[in-house]
């Protein structure tokens, strides 16, 4: 127990600044809670977020195969030209930064940016369905894009709980109990020093009293023995009042 | 907004055929200027090896933000996206055309069970 304590000298001053020390850990220690909490709120409402999106994913993902099914047939494998005829990409995503508590989580956004480069695929036949297919596509790229913003700030939640619980595990369990027993080590000292020092007192006093009484006993010795005449000797520590000795020349 | 926000990023597919024919009808697909293109066609001639390296540097790229890649083909690379902990580029497993969505072997929804319970992961 007394090993794990901070290394202080035990004086009145080093107790108030662990009295102040205390204080703010304790202070840090319900901000961070506070923290976790709030983090904890929003990551399960993003948790359930991506459960509902992982399931409407599938179905348009369904869909849009279905569909790609549909414009094959009616026009053919086009999967080639598709394939060889990439260029520029027309839909982008832009990232923006949204702040929960502190912590800053990642928002992808779509956009389109320059013109269709597949205007012309299925022009001889099945542009309408190649047209749906486009819809379809375009419809899961938006909902793809969604989720992906949900689990990346679902990652980055993740990993910011995870070190603020560990901060207020840290405080709870070692920096707050170290306070406290480096705060009672410096009590007990300072109490230890206390009766020391009234023992000490003690001791004095009681050696003065031998003191004295023996040389009272001295006294009455020598007065018995007639060496001392007059009973009131001069004494300086005696509280009579003197004569002024006035220097006058 | 920080500056990568400024310019666009784009979205990386690896999958079957038909997936990256969808995806690429759809506009995300881009040749940058060395010519390497931001998807992968997996056939059945395509070796594990060349998927993960296609991944690897998808991942190494900081033009792409979203990745996203076959469930049927993440089964194959599954240690390399277990490993992959950063939260950009984002990687979204989606289910194939013959392959329907499998919700318990997604590397997102696997961390996220256990926080909730099981009626809340159907």
């Amino acid at each position: 127990m007394s090993s794990d304590r901070i290394n202080v000298f035990p004086s009145r001053m080093a107790l108030t600044i662990m009295k102040a020390r205390l204080k703010g850990a304790q202070k840090g220690h319900s901000l961070l809670k506070k923290k976790a909490d709030a983090l904890t709120l929003r990551f399960r409402m993003i948790l359930k977020k991506i459960i509902e999106t992982k399931v409407r994913m599938g179905e348009v993902m369904r869909e849009a195969a279905f569909s790609l099914a549909e414009a094959k047939f009616t026009s053919g494998d086009f999967g080639h030209i598709v394939l060889q005829n990439v260029n520029k990409a027309q839909l982008k995503v832009r990232s923006k930064k949204e702040n929960v508590a502190g912590v800053q989580l990642p928002v992808f956004e779509h956009y389109l940016d320059g013109s269709d480069s597949y205007e012309l695929t299925g022009l001889s036949r099945g542009g309408q369905q190649i047209d749906r297919l486009k819809k379809n596509y375009a419809t899961a790229i938006k909902l793809l894009v969604e989720l992906a913003s949900l689990q990346t700030s679902f990652v980055t939640l993740d990993e910011v709980i995870k070190i603020t619980n560990r901060r207020v595990n840290a405080i709870e369990h070692v920096i707050i109990p170290r306070i406290e027993r480096t705060l009672a080590y410096i009590t007990t000292e300072l109490d230890e020093r206390e009766r020391e020092e009234f023992y000490r007192l003690k001791k004095i006093q009681e050696k003065k009293k031998k003191m004295k009484v023996a040389a009272e006993e001295k006294l009455r010795e020598r007065k018995a023995r007639g060496e001392i005449s007059r009973e009131d000797a001069a004494n300086l520590l005696e509280e009579g009042r003197d004569e002024d000795l006035l220097f006058t020349d | 907004m920080s500056h990568s926000g400024v310019k666009g990023k784009l979205i990386a597919v690896i999958g079957d055929e038909d997936t990256c024919t969808g995806f690429l009808l759809g506009g995300v697909g881009e040749l940058n200027k060395k010519r390497e293109p931001n998807f992968l066609v997996v056939d059945k001639n395509t070796s594990r090896h060349d998927i993960e390296e296609t991944f690897r540097g998808f991942l190494k790229r900081d033009d792409i933000a979203i990745i996203l890649i076959n469930q049927t083909i993440a089964e194959e690379i599954r240690f390399v996206i277990d490993t992959h902990n950063e939260p950009l580029p984002a990687v979204l497993e989606i289910p194939s055309k013959d392959a329907p969505y499998d919700a318990s072997k997604d590397s997102i929804l696997r961390r996220a069970k256990g926080m909730f319970s099981s009626e809340d992961m159907r």
